[in-house]
């Protein structure tokens, strides 16, 4: 049906889309297909043998704070529970996060930390990319005309992860800056993407290998000045603008402190400790 | 104007035909300018002040942002769809005995939420009811006597069950 309609509008929960079709009161220009009542798209699943969770694009943020999401992704289902509001997380779909692409998507920067895979699919056939990737740029995806995103997949990790964001008030907001750490303790390696201080979601592989080595994986321990490093590699990572929610600097400065958060909830710090 | 589209949808229970929307329109307007259910308020029309919530398979959400046409074949409930205008709900005549309603225009958002809370969390912290409410804006109250009707209905309904 894409393939017929080249030019059709994808509507998923319409949290993104409908905003822009109300402002405008614009007509969508072709025809609308809404796929988010499409069976396949509304699923996920867990393979136990390749160690991966594949959810449906239309898989709305509801369905992704359930237990059973937050067992295996614990980042993803915490990123879910700061969109919005409980009627926009009934809507809304991961899917359409990425079709938007906004850098201040929240379920953007734990599909970065945890190197997802964006499945998409059309009349030519289906491809898999790298969520890095598949996000261009601000609100610029690789996704091709007649092409529709059909799921992500993402691995189980063994290990600490979690998602944080700072925004103007404690719901239904905006982030100002936000970002996701895994650790992988399997890899021993940390994975840190950051969300609102660049044109897309950004890694900080400097951050991440700085951090990785010193940390002391036997006993999940980390010295004091190692974290603050950390924090601040992790803001000369960033590539924050100034706009209307807020400056360039303050974003620089949040993310640093939001990683450095994010890293202390998982490890035992040693104030005292000598830098490794 | 784009030729009309024509369709129905499942409205409280009742088919209702909608014969002059144009492809695009929200629930919200369909509802309120081609049904005349006018319960639902519109607002921000950018699903921020919760004005506009109802229930569509189960789903609290806001109707601004729904196609209205992408709803057809599902259960859509509005408020006039909660309860006969001589019968109120328990939350809507708690929202009456606490004070909780000011000039009144979010209170049908807030009515819809408020049963989808309950419906979910049946013994709400304060906290837990000021968290599930950020999608609804009330510029009158300060939300005081809103959690103060959420806990009396839900006091009621305990002593209600036991
Ligand atoms: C009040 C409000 C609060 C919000 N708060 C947050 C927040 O806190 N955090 C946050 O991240 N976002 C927030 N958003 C934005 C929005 O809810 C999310 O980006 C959501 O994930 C969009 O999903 P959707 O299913 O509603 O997408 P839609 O609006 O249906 O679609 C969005 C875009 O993606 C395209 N698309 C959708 N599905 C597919 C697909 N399967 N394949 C290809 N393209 C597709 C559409 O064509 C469209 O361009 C908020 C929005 C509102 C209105």
């Amino acid at each position: 049906m894409l393939a017929e309609h080249g030019e059709a509008t994808l509507l998923a929960g319409g949290t993104d889309a409908m905003v822009e079709i109300n402002d405008g009161h614009r007509r969508p220009a072709g025809p609308v297909l809404a796929v988010n009542r499409i069976p396949d798209l509304r699923s996920w699943r867990h393979d136990p043998a390749s160690g991966t969770v594949t959810i449906g694009a239309c898989v709305t943020y509801t369905e992704l704070m359930d237990p059973s999401v937050a067992a295996l992704i614990p980042a993803l289902a915490e990123a879910s529970r700061t969109v919005g509001s409980p009627q926009i997380r009934n809507a809304g779909t991961l899917g359409g996060n990425l079709g938007t692409c906004s850098p201040a998507g929240d379920g953007l920067p734990v599909l970065a930390a945890l190197d997802a895979t964006v499945t998409l699919a059309s009349v030519r056939g289906t491809r898999s990319l790298p969520v890095l990737d598949f996000m261009v740029g601000v609100k610029r995806t690789a996704i091709e005309p007649g092409e529709l995103i059909t799921e992500v997949t993402l691995p189980v990790v063994d290990g600490w992860q979690g998602y944080a964001k700072v925004g103007v008030r404690n719901a239904m907001v905006i982030a100002i800056a936000s970002a996701c750490v895994v650790l992988d303790r399997a890899a021993r390696t940390v994975r840190v993407a950051l969300g609102s201080v660049g044109p897309t979601i950004l890694r900080c592989p400097e951050a991440e290998a700085d951090l990785s080595e010193r940390i002391d994986w036997a006993s999940m321990a980390v010295a004091a000045p190692d974290l603050a490093r950390f924090a601040t590699l992790v803001s000369a990572a960033s590539r924050p603008i100034t706009d209307h929610r807020s400056s360039a600097e303050y974003r620089r400065h949040a993310v640093g402190v939001l990683a450095r958060r994010l890293a202390q909830r998982a490890l035992t710090v040693d104030p005292a400790g000598a830098t490794r | 104007m784009s030729e009309m589209e024509i369709f129905s949808l499942h409205v409280n229970g009742e088919r209702r035909d909608v014969t002059d929307s144009w492809l695009g329109e929200s629930l919200l307007d369909v509802l309120r300018d081609r049904l005349g259910l006018v319960g639902a308020k519109g607002a921000c029309e950018q699903g921020e002040c919760g004005s506009c919530s109802v229930v569509v398979d189960g789903d609290l959400v806001c109707s601004c942002l729904v196609m209205a046409a992408s709803a057809v074949g599902q259960q859509i409930v509005t408020v006039e769809g909660i309860a006969p205008p001589d019968a109120p709900s328990d939350v809507q005549q708690a929202f009456v005995d606490a004070g909780a309603v000011q000039c009144g225009f979010c209170t049908p958002g807030l009515i819809m939420a408020v049963h989808d809370l309950l419906d979910r969390t049946p013994v709400p912290s304060d906290t837990e009811i000021r968290e599930e409410l950020a999608g609804n804006v009330c510029r009158c109250t300060g939300y005081g006597r809103i959690i103060d009707a959420v806990q009396r209905v839900a006091v009621a309904r305990v002593e209600l069950s036991s």
